[in-house]
């Protein structure tokens, strides 16, 4: 099996960690992962924005870059269902259509695909799990609470392999952190209203950290958290399952 | 582009400048999301149920034309008079018309949200007809001069102490009263009056039954039907996708609709209309105004399949916490900034953009529209019409040049990383719009990219 590591260009720039993370716990499951070095980004930041025009050259390059992978993996629910979702070069239907069908998000990869079982992984702290709109009404990565349907959850099943942790539970488990990209910016007085919510709920529920499968939701909710001077860290679910020092 | 000032996005920054009215009217509506989830859960086949909703809508989209024929000519044989209006314009006309023709200049109407998306009101006002909007939440944004704020709970923006204050104002109660059982009676009194002189009144349709040539008007507080009832002339204004095909489908809707809305098994009464009583007139008058127009796009069409719950309201945390006047429409919400721009595409420009895209509004709604999928596909219309800002589309155009390009994203990122480490002056400052409330990313000296070169020597 021979996997491609799609780090996207957020995390590759601003939060390292949570790439060494995910490539290590791949690595730990004795899989063979592979950074290709020249990819950038999914495209999502201009094809949310309108100019999903402007996106034809990066899908190429995305194309280029993972067409011959076994599976593609990516620590990002958002980036994942817009490859998913929106991949496409006139030309390049067929290995477009391959690549989405072959990315999965890292805990849906690990859920689904490799089936794991054990971790040998310790995070002794109160975490809140963040519910990452793109990952969980997008990829189902977990029920979500609009649907008449039974209860289950990828990450979360992820994290009960984790020693010590405790999941506190929240008021609105499943409410949008009000990042949305560009809109964290073009509706900025929303998303923080949002942003302030989120973090609110998380606090009052004791959380010493907050997860989730989405970096971005997480960097909003750290921004505002820092701006509080919370002593609450944001923290990628990767770094929760790959800790194991 | 809209005028400034008047955006989505600046009129909700407005009414986020009050925090505490911002987390009362949020926890209000989530108040009413989680008694839809309530109402929801005591359904086992629920799912099903938004299914078998979904595919009988689309069934009408697919023969909306023979439903229509069906039904005026059923409609027609039960004693209705059917009308025809290809807009806005024309349903206000022919309204118009019919009140003319009785020579009144007093009507009663009970709630309609086609009217208000025919600006009806100030349409009759105009021309010196008096209109009393019946239904509580709407009478009250009405003595208010305003719009409703949302298409189930017009008056939700409103706390009792301010309807207090408006009904001392207009109704005569006593200062400082806020009680909702004693402000509610005040109004039926004063409404009272009204219905008993109304000659005309107007209604909207919830369900157009095309096998029977009725129609159902679902109302909680039974205004539509006193006013119709004392009326001698019943006008029911509709939009042309309201129809379903059969009486049996109401089993489908009526179960959906109120437990959508507002948790309720069912709205108080549902009450169908099939004939004129002896010696009144029933017209009905079937409006298009762009409806055809969308039936004809694949990308937009399902969006007729709204039964207007609100729904998508309640769980919309945009929406929570923007209030609806910030949508500048008849129609707030996620299904009014998928709707608005049909209408006209510049003016709502906005408000495809007015959604983190978060799908709540998709799941939730009774008849499946992909809500949120269409704000996205309305974003790519908005741009390429061009009714986007130049500095936006400047800096797009060159993220996606820096992200196309691997070895200009990567000194792009260096560079910024190290402009944001080392020159925080330039970023932390006010006109940095998301620094203002949120402290800046961490900025670490290497990337990803650059440790795992380092690390396992590629």
């Amino acid at each position: 099996m021979n996997i491609g590591l799609f780090i996207p260009c957020y995390i590759d720039q601003l939060y390292p960690q949570v790439g060494i993370a995910t490539l290590e716990l791949l690595e730990k499951q004795g899989l063979n992962v592979t950074y290709p070095a020249n990819q950038t980004c999914c495209g999502q930041p201009m094809a949310n924005s309108g100019f999903e025009h402007y996106t034809h050259t990066s899908n190429k390059n995305f194309i280029r870059t993972f067409a011959d992978f076994d599976y593609i993996v990516c620590p990002s629910g958002s980036c994942t269902l817009h490859v998913k979702e929106h991949l496409y070069v006139a030309n390049r239907k067929a290995q477009a259509t391959q690549i989405r069908n072959k990315i999965y998000e890292l805990t849906e990869f690990l859920t689904d695909v490799i089936n794991l079982k054990a971790l040998n992984a310790s995070f002794p702290y109160k975490v809140g799990l963040h519910q990452s709109c793109h990952g969980l009404r997008g990829l189902h990565l977990a029920q979500m609470s609009e649907l008449v349907a039974a209860p289950f959850s990828k990450p979360e099943h992820l994290l009960s392999m984790v020693k010590g942790i405790e999941l506190i539970s929240l008021d609105r488990h499943d409410e949008c952190c009000g990042f949305g990209g560009t809109f964290s910016i073009f509706e900025e007085a929303v998303s923080v209203k949002m942003g302030q919510d989120r973090v609110a709920d998380h606090l009052n529920h004791q959380a010493e950290y907050i997860t989730g499968v989405d970096m971005s939701c997480l960097m909003h909710l750290q921004g505002i958290l820092n701006r509080q001077k919370s002593p609450v860290k944001v923290i990628h679910i990767a770094e929760i399952l790959n800790a194991d020092k | 582009m809209i005028k400034t000032g008047n955006t989505h996005s600046e009129l909700a920054d407005k009414f986020n400048r009050d925090k505490k009215r911002v987390e009362w009217h949020d926890e209000t509506l989530w108040f009413v999301r989680v008694k839809r989830d309530k109402a929801a859960l005591q359904i086992p086949v629920w799912e099903q149920l938004r299914e078998a909703a979904s595919q009988i809508k689309n069934n009408v989209l697919g023969n909306l034309h023979n439903y229509l024929v069906q039904f005026e000519k059923n409609a027609q044989a039960n004693g209705i008079r059917i009308h025809w209006a290809a807009d806005a314009k024309e349903h206000n006309e022919i309204v118009h018309a019919i009140i003319k023709k009785h020579a009144i200049n007093h009507i009663i109407k009970s709630k309609s949200m086609l009217t208000e998306e025919c600006g009806l009101n100030e349409y009759l006002e105009n021309q010196g007809i008096e209109v009393i909007d019946t239904d509580l939440g709407e009478r009250i944004v009405q003595l208010a001069h305003e719009s409703p704020s949302h298409i189930v709970l017009p008056c939700i923006h409103w706390k009792k102490e301010e309807i207090g204050q408006l009904f001392h104002q207009h109704l005569g109660t006593p200062h400082g009263n806020a009680d909702p059982q004693f402000l509610t009676a005040a109004a039926r009194t004063h409404l009272r009056e009204h219905f008993l002189k109304g000659r005309v009144a107007i209604t909207g349709v919830n369900f157009a039954v095309a096998e029977t040539g009725e129609f159902v008007v679902c109302t909680n507080e039974g205004n539509a039907d006193l006013g119709v009832q004392l009326a001698d002339v019943h006008i029911a204004c509709m939009g042309i996708e309201k129809i379903i095909p059969q009486r049996k489908h109401l089993g489908v809707f009526l179960r959906l609709l109120a437990r959508s809305a507002t948790g309720q098994p069912i709205t108080t009464y549902s009450s169908h209309f099939q004939k004129p009583r002896a010696g009144q007139e029933m017209h009905m008058v079937l409006v298009d105004n762009g409806r055809s127009k969308r039936l004809a796009s694949d990308d937009f069409r399902n969006a007729l399949k709204c039964i207007r719950c609100g729904a998508c309201f309640n769980t919309c945390p945009v929406y929570r916490r923007s209030g609806g006047h910030s949508y500048h429409t008849a129609i707030a919400g996620p299904i009014g900034s998928i709707l608005a721009p049909g209408f006209d595409l510049k003016k709502n420009s906005d408000l495809p953009f007015a959604s983190t895209l978060c799908g709540s509004c998709t799941n939730v709604c009774p008849v499946k529209i992909d809500i949120h999928q269409q704000l996205f596909k309305w974003r790519q219309a908005v741009v390429k019409e061009g009714h986007v800002d130049l500095s936006k589309k400047v800096v797009l155009k060159f993220t996606g040049f820096v992200l196309s390009h691997p070895l200009i994203y990567k000194l792009s990122g260096t560079l910024g990383r190290w402009v944001l480490r080392n020159l925080p002056v330039i970023t932390n400052t006010r006109l940095n719009t998301w620094y203002k409330q949120r402290e800046m990313p961490p900025a670490p000296k290497q990337s990803f990219n650059s440790w795992y070169k380092q690390n396992k020597r590629v």
